[in-house]
């Protein structure tokens, strides 16, 4: 098992435990401690994926979050993970990866035909092509999204646990490199309740990858150090393998902590991932620097690389991604580099300098070292198909291209275009940040909250720069969060004189941008350098527009690498600054984040929303009953007996209440209980209608309008005592109800003595209907009389149901002679199972939602939200009987507004089949004469519609403008299907028009 | 997310507390003396602030009470809460009752 490019000494790779891996099929291996893209590089293998619009062969290019190449489908079945970058997935045993963006395979590339007819794939394609017909367009997209084939999800559920963890801090550090340690340990020793998160498996940060050595000791020894200082630390929390992905208000950042991945999926147990979301008096952002890409032609070739991840991968996993080592860049990081290529046995053949005349120690270092120096010389073009094989190297001239210098054959390309803080949870934060011309990068800008970027996230670039910057930034936060923070720790390291950075952000071409090879600016979206130009061309000015049209930064990356050398392409083009051109915008999250660890455990029906059950819902179970969700409650919907269809099934039912007697658990019904002394004031102003006269033990409907005038909930409320009320709601409305009430009594009448409980949980409601039912209930309470003059109709009486104590109310929803016991929830079965034992003399049966519907829509009964929507008045649904006109209440002065007033407002309405059999659709819109001209005007529409046993045909409720003053006359429905069915315009009560049969 | 002072319980996250519109709109004491165009005022016209903005919050979550805020619409930071019944800070701020 050769690991052709792996080092014999050296890295933090565990040599002794081997790990197994499979990459496209074929069995690798690598260490503990590697990376899956250390372990793939140390293996030989590059190229690892095509590029998403020209199938382009691509490479591993960095070594961490910034990678834009090395994207995996990770693992398989359930717990297969789309899109993790490889440079970021610890390597493990048995670990699966296969390439994303390549189909059918990764060596035979179909798309590559994208490549060859690049010049017709310009920036914007996808808009100007695939737009129109818009009919083709779900067409185009399948197949584009296959072309394009990012990581697939999985398709069984997510097998693992996820958790949410809320947490406060006085400082919380991002970032564990040399400033976020210095940091931590600054405002840890000050006594600080410090968290530090490090998205890596180890502390150190920069520090893992490099030589440097600090207060006597290699760097990666001084960073133990520093650790276990801080693990003692009582009030310290270290999370490492934790992304901070989001700076949210009031310093609210949301980390996501992985617990699990590093694991081999089979030894996995316990939590996956936890979303932690910390409150933090005191930010400390130590997000370190981000190199930036060099755009030159073919500079994606798979061998090019970042000359930052060369000299991670040689000194922190002691692989060695190339032999024949061409460096270039336009600062210092390419003689870091060189050296540790030239350290790692490699054969660097020229660092190739843009900078004419750079000074500084790190070039003399390289210098003595015997590499060659080519200074103000750029590569314009690598060359080489699946791999790089040559850099073609041209002096610069005063304006663009001097002569060629060199052509030199290379196996490895490693360029730096210089470095970008990583200001994006600053940005996040509310902070604009702002261009610096000497350090030729975006750094944090004012502070908008109480955090503060310490080291490479503010452009501090140096080692010992970064150390002090941290320690002074740590000792900072500590202090404002309220701790004396002492003396600031101090660090010693060697002071290293570099030379700055000089702009160079498109390479020159011996051609236009566009007409030599490509020069890729992001690399995941197959942006290049003349798309952009392109964009410029086409009068494309804001970033924000140029980053829609060319997708850059549009990947999964977010344009790490990239996305600044594209600003700066398209300044260049329109002839201004970067500052005035500034930066898209930084969105959360930082790295993308699973949808379980945003989830956590509010996953499912019990957890994500929450089942509401009625005390009897288990005796509807065993009873065969076929539930309906309304709003959170599970309500039977109808009680189908075996081979009943459910026409069959409700019809049944609601014979029985018209014939003898059925029964419905009505607990979900919004009860509220009112008690003051201005109950009764209170309710004049809420109901339209008026409350003082009310007798107590006496019930009365009530309607509920907005102050718009239009009715927003109903119910039955009963008069208790003086001061004391009972208010039901609809199911679907008892919190907004009880919202409302609130709002008004504390807002504008808070002088007014009256408060609200809600008691919808504690009560369990029995609704016993039809003509036996008084021979019912009867059986089941002591203490009522229940004799119709002794307790009329709309009356409530106390006593006992079963010996429980009970309310029990005469009203009706069905029309039927009706009661409703009302019972302790705790004591509902027993009593509901006393009712059945009591109806089943008289062949009572259970009904459902399905049936109450029917049964109150042949009585015209409204049920708000169905046959209202917001727009009805109770004028407009024939209800002015209840509407008050001797006092004020809330809605009433809306409903003399013009418009509540003007005619041809709809109205609710009977509907019926003039064929007799039909039943309409509910929604089915209604017009008067369908053979008019189109576009046909429409007059109204069907609100409720149900077949009606008790009557033999179908009934419907309608709105209809003008409704009211066209009885007898029609309207015709039209159906889906293309009918047109003719109806007549009714009362909307269609049974026992005079409501005798409730007060029987 | 933010997080909010309320009067009563202190502060809390914004998750525990629901919006109520511009504060101080009180409503018409005879509403009948009002026309159409005074009443629709009334029912839908808001400030519609870029800046100082008063306010009225609930906290649904918690003690159920409603109070009025100043906040900034542009910033959304809180320059402070007051109970009903009291002035608030800042009377000479922009957005404060009249
Ligand atoms: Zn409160």
């Amino acid at each position: 098992m050769s690991q052709p490019n792996r080092l014999d000494s050296g890295g933090r790779i565990d040599r002794d435990r081997p790990v197994h891996f499979t990459f496209n099929g074929a069995r690798l291996s690598g260490f503990v401690g590697d990376t899956l893209a250390s372990a793939l590089l140390a293996n030989g293998v590059h190229m690892v994926g095509r590029s998403f619009k020209y199938h382009r062969p691509r490479g591993i290019v960095g070594s961490g979050a910034e990678e834009p190449n090395a994207i995996f489908q990770l693992d398989e079945g359930a717990h297969t993970v789309p899109n993790p970058r490889a440079t970021q997935v610890e390597l493990y045993d048995d670990l699966v990866a296969r390439s994303v963006n390549c189909w059918p395979t990764l060596e035979h590339d179909i798309g590559v035909v994208n490549g060859w007819f690049s010049r017709l794939l310009p920036a914007g394609f996808y808009y100007k092509t695939f737009m129109w017909p818009r009919s083709l367009w779900m067409t185009y997209e399948r197949y584009i999204r296959k072309a394009a084939g990012l990581g697939e999800s999985p398709m069984a559920p997510d097998p693992d646990r996820y958790e949410r963890r809320n947490a406060h801090c006085d400082v919380l550090v991002v970032g564990a490199g040399p400033a976020g340690l210095a940091a931590a340990l600054a405002a840890g020793r000050g006594g600080a309740r410090v968290i530090l998160v490090d998205e890596q498996n180890e502390f150190g940060g920069s520090l893992l990858g490099s030589g440097d050595s600090i207060d006597g000791v290699a760097a990666g020894e001084w960073v133990g150090r520093i650790t276990a200082e801080l693990e003692a630390m009582e009030e310290v929390t270290l999370l490492p393998r934790t992304t901070a992905f989001g700076y949210h208000d009031a310093n609210f950042v949301t980390l996501n902590q992985r617990l699990t991945h590093h694991q081999p999926v089979r030894a996995r147990t316990g939590c996956r991932e936890r979303t932690w979301r910390v409150r933090a008096a005191q930010v400390v952002l130590a997000t370190g620097a981000i190199e930036r890409t060099m755009v030159f032609g073919n500079n994606d070739r798979p061998g090019v690389m970042l000359a930052s991840a060369v000299s991670t991968y040689i000194n922190r996993y002691a692989v060695l991604p190339g032999r024949q080592a061409v460096v270039f860049g336009n600062n210092d990081a390419i003689y870091r580099t060189a050296l540790d290529l030239a350290a790692a046995g490699a054969d660097v053949r020229a660092v190739v300098d843009s900078r004419r005349d750079a000074g500084g120690q790190w070039r003399s270092a390289a210098v003595e070292r015997g590499v060659p120096v080519k200074a103000g010389c750029v590569v314009s073009r690598a060359s080489g198909g699946r791999h790089v094989r040559a850099a073609e190297i041209y002096r610069l001239g005063d304006d663009g291209l001097g002569e060629a210098e060199d052509v030199i054959q290379c196996d490895l390309l490693a360029v730096s275009g210089g470095f970008s803080p990583a200001v994006h949870l600053h940005a996040q934060s509310g902070g604009r940040p702002v261009f610096d011309d000497a350090r030729l990068c975006f750094v944090p800008g004012t502070s908008v909250q109480a955090e503060r970027s310490a080291g490479a996230a503010r452009a501090v670039f140096d080692l010992a720069g970064c150390l002090s910057d941290g320690a002074a930034a740590g000792a900072a936060a500590a202090r404002e969060a309220g701790f004396d923070a002492g003396t600031v720790p101090e660090f010693d390291t060697a002071v290293v004189a570099g030379s700055p950075v000089e702009a160079m952000w498109l390479v020159p071409d011996r051609v236009a941008p566009g007409r030599g090879p490509k020069q890729f600016v992001d690399l995941q979206n197959d942006t290049s350098a003349s798309d952009i130009l392109l964009a410029a061309r086409e009068g494309y000015r804001s970033i924000e527009h140029v980053k829609r049209y060319t997708a850059l930064g549009f990947g999964t990356d977010q344009g790490k690498t990239g996305n600044i050398n594209g600003m700066a392409i398209l300044a260049g083009a329109l002839g201004q600054s970067l500052a005035d051109t500034g930066t898209t915008t930084f969105r959360p999250n930082y790295t993308p984040v699973t949808f379980g660890a945003i989830a956590a455990r509010d996953v499912g029906p019990e957890l994500f929303d929450p089942v509401r059950r009625t005390a009897m819902h288990d005796w509807h179970v065993e009873n065969g009953a076929k539930f309906e969700d309304v709003g959170q409650w599970k309500r039977p919907w109808y009680y189908p007996r075996s081979g009943e269809s459910m026409r069959d099934a409700v019809n049944r039912e609601c014979l029985a209440v018209r014939n003898r007697a059925g029964i419905l658990d009505a607990s979900t019904l919004g009860k509220i209980d009112i008690k003051g002394p201005d109950a009764a004031a209170f309710l004049n102003m809420i109901y339209t209608n008026a409350w003082n006269r009310l007798g107590i033990g006496r019930c009365r409907y009530g309607l509920m309008l907005g102050e718009d005038g239009m009715v927003m909930d109903d119910g039955v409320t009963t008069r208790l005592a003086d001061d004391h009320f009972y208010m039901t709601t609809t199911t679907g409305g008892a919190a907004r109800v009880l919202g409302w009430m609130e709002q008004w009594l504390q807002t504008e009448w808070p002088h007014m003595k009256v408060y609200f409980t809600s008691v919808t949980d504690h009560w369990a409601v029995m609704s016993i209907a039809g003509p036996e039912s008084r021979k019912v209930v009867e059986r089941v309470c002591e203490g009522i009389d229940f004799s119709s003059a002794a307790f009329p109709f709309m009356s409530m009486r106390e006593g006992r149901a079963a010996g429980v104590p009970a309310r029990v109310f005469r009203i009706s929803f069905s029309g039927e002679l009706a009661y409703e016991i009302n019972v302790p929830a705790n004591c509902a079965q027993h009593v509901w199972d006393a009712v059945i034992r009591a109806g089943s003399d008289f062949d009572m049966m259970p009904y459902g939602t399905e049936a109450m519907h029917v049964l109150r829509a042949e009585k015209g009964f409204i049920i708000v939200g169905q046959d209202t929507d917001g727009s009805m008045t109770p004028i407009d649904l024939g209800m002015d009987w209840i509407v008050s006109t001797k006092k004020d209440f809330l809605g009433r002065r809306s409903l003399s507004r013009s418009d509540c007033v003007r005619t041809g407002r709809k109205q609710l309405v009977g509907l019926k089949s003039r064929d007799g059999v039909t039943v309409l659709p509910e929604g089915a819109q209604l017009v008067n004469e369908p053979s008019d001209a189109t576009p046909v005007p429409m007059v109204g529409h069907v609100t409720s519609s149900y077949f009606s046993a008790a009557l033999g045909h179908p009934i419907a409720l309608a709105v209809v403008k003008g409704g009211l003053t066209r009885m007898g006359g029609s309207v015709h429905a039209c159906t889906l299907d293309g009918r047109r069915i003719e109806c007549e315009i009714t009362s909307p009560v269609f049974y026992d028009p005079q409501g005798e049969r409730m007060k029987q | 997310m933010l997080k909010i002072k309320c009067p009563w319980c202190g502060e809390r996250d914004q998750s525990e507390f629901s919006y109520g519109g511009e504060a101080h709109i009180v409503r018409p004491a005879e509403p009948d003396e009002l026309g159409d165009e005074q009443w629709g005022d009334y029912l839908f016209f808001r400030t519609n602030t870029k800046g100082l903005h008063r306010e009225q919050w609930v906290h649904s979550g918690g003690c159920r009470r409603w109070f009025n805020a100043v906040r900034d619409t542009v910033s959304y930071r809180f320059h402070g809460v007051y109970r009903h019944g009291e002035e608030g800070p800042g009377k000479d701020e922009p957005g404060s009752p009249s």
